[in-house]
Parts: structure tokens; sequence; C-alpha cells
């Protein structure tokens, strides 16, 4: 069988393609690489389809050995990769024979390293998805050592391509949103959220949870619940806002004032507790 | 009822009563527009989540537009009927309130005919709609932190039944042994939204 046998994680290491999308009115989180477009370049690189499931690795700190010979990237921040013990760099793609062991440092910016293997990652699918869901518990159980992970078969050949540059997480990131559907709930809401904001420890694949100066409501009504979506911005009595990630409970209670725009998710999927995060309504 | 924005791909439909947004739902649904990818019901709310790059949201918006929502497609609901043990722990809290004995209250709650509203909270639980006033009460004061899988509870309009151990604050009436999600299933979900549902006690 071809297959990576895990050796060591780091803090959470789970499997993950784009998600289950389509599921959300039986209550179902889309799920997902929050950083799809690491998880998407690291496919390229390798030679899968986009949405191949591969390994999303906070904070890096993964090992795994190859029982076969196999191409491996890893994306995400720039962080250290090793291969038996030499530097082969991230953003690569790199050949692995058989009993060779890949080693992930840990990123010194950023969150989410992601492993991309030629074949992807093939346990079997929930929901036409292999895809972690934490909020719910669906798809394959967080990644620990001893574990042996299927590959599936090889489809294509790696892009080949000779650089590629990784992207630097910054300490203070701007994102672009579009007000509503609760604006009105609050006052001054754009200025509210053009503030410096941080985003807190207690954030994960949920959402991300921020502290700053707390929004404030013009009423104190409540809100029927309504459907949520990734990247909205929900704001619960607290005033301070918790922008949700692919884990995102399907409906909720509280107004969401704005949503981010899609361009940003990869970003904000990077943001490391006590990164300064402000909202510019466009 | 109106659109409010919600992001680049995405609209939400406010509207002015459940029975609105269950028109809404069941006239989109009814016409299969292309590149919708989510279709969320809330309390009084549509959210239509739209693949990029494709002209779903105006197509919803011109089919709701010409739409007569007092006659909705009837489309064909689906039809659970649940076996309940009447056992829970707050029936003789919910007899209290409603001002009825415990044997009124589960004739009640059997006697109603409910219709999935919309889901959330858990993968498979549907908040329900249809329940009679005399049961509309408000959740516990302090939520439990473990309610059992296959729990039937009342919380505000709504009656539902919890898929999987979690905290809850509804009042408890009894329990099923239904599986109320299972994703590995073809209908992964017991209840799905306009899906009608009524309990049995036994």
């Amino acid at each position: 069988m071809r297959a990576l046998e895990i050796v060591r994680t780091g803090p959470f290491a789970l499997v993950q393609d784009l998600g289950r999308p389509g599921y959300a009115h039986l209550g179902v989180p889309p799920s997902g690489a929050l950083d799809t477009e690491a998880l998407r370049l690291g496919n390229r690189l390798v030679g899968n389809p986009e949405g191949a499931a591969g390994i999303e690795a906070l904070l890096g700190g993964l090992t795994v050995t190859a029982t076969a010979p196999c191409t491996v990237a890893v994306t995400g921040p720039l962080v250290s990769v090793e291969v038996d013990g030499r530097d082969t760099g991230s953003h690569a793609a790199v050949s692995l024979k058989a009993a060779q062991t890949l080693a992930v440092g840990t990123p010194d910016r950023g969150l989410r390293c992601y492993l991309a293997v030629s074949g992807g990652i093939a346990v079997a699918p929930v929901l036409g998805s292999r895809s972690r869901d934490v909020l719910s518990g669906i798809g394959p159980e967080p990644l620990e050592p001893g574990a042996m992970v299927p590959l599936g078969p090889v489809t294509g050949v790696p892009a080949g391509a000779d650089v590629v540059v990784a992207p630097t997480p910054p300490e203070r990131l701007v994102v672009p949103v579009v007000l509503g559907p609760r604006d009105d709930w609050f006052t001054d809401v754009a200025a509210g959220l053009a503030r410096w904001w941080t985003v807190t420890p207690e954030s994960n694949r949920v959402g991300l949870r921020l502290d700053g100066e707390p929004l404030t409501r013009v009423n104190a009504g409540e809100l029927p619940s309504e459907g949520l979506l990734t990247g909205a911005i929900q704001v619960p009595p607290s005033g301070r806002p918790v922008v949700f990630l692919a884990d995102h409970p399907t409906t909720g209670g509280y107004p969401v004032a704005a949503v981010v725009r899609r361009s940003s998710l990869s970003a904000l999927a990077q943001a490391r507790p006590g990164t300064s995060v402000r909202f510019q309504p466009s | 009822m109106f659109w409010r924005p919600c992001g680049e791909h995405a609209a939400l439909l406010d509207c002015d009563s459940l029975a609105q947004m269950t028109a809404a739902r069941a006239t989109v649904e009814a016409a299969g527009v292309d590149g919708i990818i989510e279709l969320v019901p809330g309390a009084r709310s549509l959210l239509v989540v739209a693949a990029p790059g494709s002209t779903a949201l105006t197509a919803v918006r011109r089919l709701l537009d010409d739409a007569d929502l007092t006659h909705p497609p009837a489309g064909s609901p689906r039809e659970v009927t649940l076996e309940v043990r009447y056992d829970g722990e707050d029936l003789e809290l919910v007899a209290r309130a409603a001002g009825v004995s415990v044997p009124e209250v589960i004739a009640l709650h059997t006697g109603a005919e409910y219709t999935v509203a919309f889901t959330g909270f858990a993968p498979g639980f549907g908040y329900l709609t249809g329940l009679p006033s005399p049961l509309r009460q408000p959740r516990l004061e302090s939520p439990r932190t473990k309610v059992p899988a296959g729990a039937v509870g009342i919380g505000g309009e709504f009656t539902g039944v919890y898929p999987r151990e979690s905290p809850g604050g509804w009042r408890l009436l009894g329990h099923t042994g239904a599986t109320l999600f299972d994703p590995s299933a073809e209908r992964p979900a017991l209840f799905a939204p306009g899906d009608r549902v009524r309990f049995r006690s036994v």
C-alpha cells in the first residue's frame, strides 16, 4: 500500500481537502482547508488535482515516512523542510524514496503548513469530503504518531515550477469586507470595524475571535437564528467580533455586521494570536 | 420581505414571517436554480450562497419577485413519525407551566403535525414548528451540560430532537431511539427543511 506513516505531529494535524459545501441546510459546516490557496498550490506542485486531500499542520512540526516513492510539497508560510536530515525547503516539489523521512519545522510567521502528496490522502470520504470538521466531529480523526495514512493513485505529473515565492503572513492585516447583512444593528459599524482588532488565542478552525474596543448595538433586540457563511463577522453581546472560518456553525442568533471578501480568507487562516486586523468596507 | 447583502457571493432574504420564509425556500428549491451552493433557511430568513461567477443570485431574485408566496409549490414533503418514550426530566415543569397534567402534555405534543423549518446547532438538528401554544415555553435558566442523544425537547416556538450528546437548554419531554444523523447514510439527516414530523408515544 502506498502510505505515509505519521512519525510526529505538531499541536494539531488534520486531513483537509476543499470541504463539503452543500449540506448547510442539514446543519453540516463546509469545513475544508482554511488556507485554500496553500493547499491548491501544494497539489499543483505535486501534480494532483487542486482539491486532493493533504495534511493541514498547525504550527508545522509534522514528520512522516513514505512507504513507497512519492512526490511531496510543503506550502503555507515559509518553513524549514528536511528529508533524512537534508534541507530541501518548502514551496517546492520533493521526491521521497521508500523509507525516507520528511520533517517539517515550525514556521516563524503564520500558523498552518500544508503537506501535499502525489495521489492525495485517500482516507474514506464522508459526505463527499476527507476534511476533518472540528465543530461537528465529522471526517477523519486528528492524526496521531503511528497512524498509517493511505495515498491514492497518482494521476498527474508535478508542475515543475522553478521558484515559488512563499507568502509572508504580515503582523498587521487589512481585510476588505462587504457590510451587511445586519450592519444596521450597530452604531457607526464601518468606523468600528476599521479600528485595529487583535486575534486572540481562543481562535480556531471555527472562527477567529478578536479583541478590541467593543462594537455598540443600536438596540438590544434579539435576532431569530439565520444562516451563516465562511467569512461572516458575527458580533455576540460582548461586542467583540468573531470571523467565521470553514468549520463555522451553519446558523446563528447574533447579528453579522459584514462579510470578508473571499480573497482574504487565506490570509486570515494564517493570522496568529496577537496579529492586528482591521476591516475595510469596500 | 427584502434582500440584504451578505458578502460577494451570497444574499440574505429577510422575511416577514416563518411562513413566508418557508414559501420562499420551497419556491427556490422547486425551481432548481443552477449555481446555488447553499440554501440555508433561518427562522425569518433565507440565505442563498452562489458559486462565484454564477448568475444564481439574480435568478433567485427574479424568481421570488414574480412568485406568489401565498401559494408556494406544495412539493412532496417527506413524512417522518418518531416513536418517543415520554419520560423527560422536565415533563412536570412543562405541565405546571402549561397549567395542564403530564398526560395532557403528551397528548398536546403527539397531537400536532410539525414542519422542519430550519436546522443548525449540530448536524441533523431540526427546528420544528407547529408546537401547540401551551407548550411554547422558555428555555431552562441554566442549560444542561449534557443532554443525551435522542432527547426530545421544546424551546420557544420550536420542538426538536438532539442528534447526539451535547449541552442544551431546551425543556426535555422524552427520548427517541431513532438515528437523527448518520453521515454514511444515503440521507444523512432524518430531518431536512420542509419535512413533516409527528411524534408517537410508546
